[in-house]
């Protein structure tokens, strides 16, 4: 129970940005524009914020820095995607390149710590929040445990993480804003015949993109490492673009592609340096490489194939 | 807009635009950006060590960049040249450290090369399949395996093939009989003296291929199916084309021209293997086949682009100690941006000046 309890806990923990990113891939490939650029995103957005952080000790300064860096680039590639017609894949891989060679130089150039941030201060972080009565329950068997060690304790990141989930959902199936991004993304000639702006709609939804990316990336350096380290995200957004397909390009799918790497992930911290019976120790690079490995699987289709938003990465042209 | 100029006057403009925002960065983070290019150039080109260093990490480069143009004529994006030239390094490996003693130099090299081609091979025909059979994503593919590649090679070079009572994570040296031959030695054999460098016998097989891929791709019938498949593949499947053949070969095409990249560095330069020693020659390919237009010149000239700003940009950071190699990642992302999302950026300016003319 308790080790359950334990790996449950990171789960949450890990699989909190890999959510974000996932969502915010939603936003912009729903609207039918390619998004492998996640991981630039998430990077540029971890530096941000860490540095914002550092310099004001405040973490939501960060956040705000965090956010505004990424949706930077997030418009960036609405502007080569959506106004340029630009290739979505090729203005995607920049944007990674850009973020993996800007940040290291911004950073040695401002902190002197060969490119990764100073350790932020306990000012300049988030904390985790004790939700009422978790002390008082901590006592009650199953119930108890699951509230105060499970749900509660965790970063104000997390919750708002929880809060959005149903709030993004309930913004792509049930607000106006959301039929016009899947009716963009699906069939962009006839949303623009009935006289929706396609161009206006993905600049939107790309906004919304960097946004939730810049989020994702403020939790990695301003919550779970406390400092920006070179490559931090090491994946995480390509990984939270697998659980996107994996989920069909549906939230609430998503989410759970997400919470199975986070588990994965979970999983392999504690069987690091564990013997295991009839396999010994397992070396710790054949476990590193289990979410990878785990995407490709997923993306292979073993689990179901997905069909993408059917004007994905096509550059809208209007018809005259 | 005449051809010529579309291929010369809009790339040369777009690589203006990337060093002017890296100007404006250098200047940011408090460097002279004219003194900066000035070291720079001179480090690239300045003096015979330096250009030699330059050739080197252009052969490199000609190797990973036709590796993604030969995908990107058949329509994929293939993001894994660099985990692909990292196991070419792991079959260059195997083959040199189970052999040198038995083999002379004509059998070894040749047994060498080709053992970098076929694991190269192999690791992007995984990719090709799955995007072929199963429809998987080929970007996010590649880019697993790449971080696959790279888990892999750490595991054997530090369990398995590190050198006995090494602390260090390399193998042991390779024997001389599998070193590809230096520049300066063979043009010493023919009397002209140049300064020892890595530059090596490598660089000959990257002008080879630079030819072959023009040959293959524009004037055979496969090359002929290859840019079908890439411009419309339902097309292509309806005109009888096997689209599945075409693109595992294509990918298979690919990961051995990443290969190679290997043969450049470890049987051309190093002589064992490293953590690592890749080091994002993979990821310029990309940039190298964008600037390129996936075409020879294009690529080769490109590549000699990267070669330089690599050997100037380590000479840079010498002398500027805030200027690391970065830097030159974030050219390239630059580059990337510039010369292949907003390749034609600038034409609506210039046609007109063209236009003028007649």
């Amino acid at each position: 129970m308790d080790q359950l309890i334990s790996v449950l806990d990171s789960t949450i923990r890990v699989a909190m940005p890999l959510i974000l990113a996932a969502l915010a891939g939603l936003f912009s490939e729903r609207s039918g524009v390619v998004d492998i650029s996640l991981e630039g995103k998430m990077l540029t957005a971890a530096f941000a914020s860490a540095a914002a952080a550092y310099v004001t000790q405040n973490p939501w300064i960060g956040l705000m820095a965090g956010m505004m860096a990424s949706i930077m680039l997030a418009m960036l590639h609405a502007f080569v995607s959506v106004t340029y017609n630009g290739n979505q894949m090729i203005s995607g891989m920049a944007v990674n390149t850009i973020a993996s060679g800007i940040t290291p130089v911004l950073g040695l150039a401002w902190f002197q710590q060969g490119g990764n941030s100073p350790q932020l201060p306990d000012e300049g972080r988030f904390h985790e929040v004790v939700l009422p009565f978790a002390e008082q329950l901590a006592d009650v068997p199953v119930i108890g445990q699951l509230y105060s060690r499970l749900l509660s304790g965790h970063s104000v990141l997390v919750y708002m993480t929880i809060v959005i989930i149903p709030v993004v959902t309930w913004f792509v199936y049930k607000s106006r804003f959301g039929l016009r991004l899947r009716a963009v993304g699906e069939n962009p000639h006839a949303a623009d015949t009935a006289g929706v702006s396609v161009a206006r709609v993905r600049y939107i939804a790309l906004f919304w993109n960097g946004a939730l990316c810049g989020m994702a990336g403020t939790f990695l350096s301003v919550y779970q490492t406390g400092a920006f380290i070179k490559e931090m995200t090491a994946g995480k957004g390509f990984l939270a673009l697998a659980a996107l397909i994996f989920g069909k390009w549906r939230p609430v799918p998503a989410v759970i592609g997400c919470l199975l790497f986070a588990f994965a992930d979970a999983i392999q911290i504690r069987l690091e340096g564990v013997a295991l019976p009839g396999v010994g120790i397992i070396p710790s690079q054949f476990i590193a490489v289990i979410p990878y490995v785990l995407t490709v699987l997923l993306l292979a289709g073993f689990v179901g194939r997905s069909v993408a938003p059917k004007s994905i990465g096509i550059p809208f042209v209007k018809s005259r | 807009m005449p051809r010529w100029a579309q291929l010369t006057v809009l790339p040369a403009l777009n690589l203006m635009a990337a060093l002017l925002v890296t100007a404006l960065v250098t200047w940011m983070i408090g460097e002279d950006p004219l003194e900066c290019l000035q070291i720079l150039v001179h480090g690239a080109v300045g003096y015979s060590e330096g250009i030699g260093y330059t050739l080197f990490y252009t052969t490199s480069f000609v190797f990973t960049g036709l590796a993604v143009a030969t995908a990107f004529h058949a329509g994929m994006f293939n993001i894994g040249a660099e985990g692909q030239a990292y196991i070419g390094g792991l079959g260059v490996t195997l083959v040199v450290l189970a052999l040198d003693h038995a083999l002379p130099a004509p059998l070894m090299v040749p047994l060498a090369v080709l053992a970098s081609i076929v694991f190269g091979a192999a690791w992007a025909f995984i990719p090709g399949w799955l995007q072929a059979r199963r429809g998987s994503h080929i970007v996010v593919t590649t880019m697993m395996f790449n971080f696959i590649a790279s888990s892999l090679m750490l595991y054997l070079i530090g369990h398995l093939l590190i050198e006995p009572g090494s602390q260090n994570p390399t193998t042991r040296e390779f024997g001389a009989s599998s070193w590809v031959a230096s520049m300066q030695s063979m043009l010493a054999a023919v009397g002209v003296e140049i300064p020892s460098t890595p530059l090596n016998a490598s660089f000959l097989i990257a002008l080879v291929a630079l030819v072959l891929f023009y040959v293959v791709i524009w004037h055979t019938r496969w090359g002929f199916q290859l840019r079908t498949v890439g411009v419309n593949d339902k097309a292509a499947r309806y005109a009888g084309i096997n689209v599945t053949l075409v693109i595992l070969l294509a990918m298979s095409v690919s990961g051995g021209l990443s290969g190679l990249a290997a043969v450049n560095e470890l049987l051309g330069s190093t002589h064992r293997l490293n953590v690592a020693f890749t080091n994002g020659i993979g990821f310029v390919g990309i940039a190298v086949a964008l600037m390129g237009r996936n075409h020879p010149v294009g690529i080769f000239l490109s590549a000699l682009l990267f070669g330089a700003l690599t050997q100037g940009g380590l000479d840079l950071s010498f002398e500027k100690p805030v200027i690391t190699r970065e830097m030159i990642i974030f050219i390239q992302g630059l580059i990337i941006l510039f010369c292949g999302a907003l390749e034609n950026l600038f034409e609506p300016f210039i046609a007109p000046l063209f236009k003028r003319r007649k």
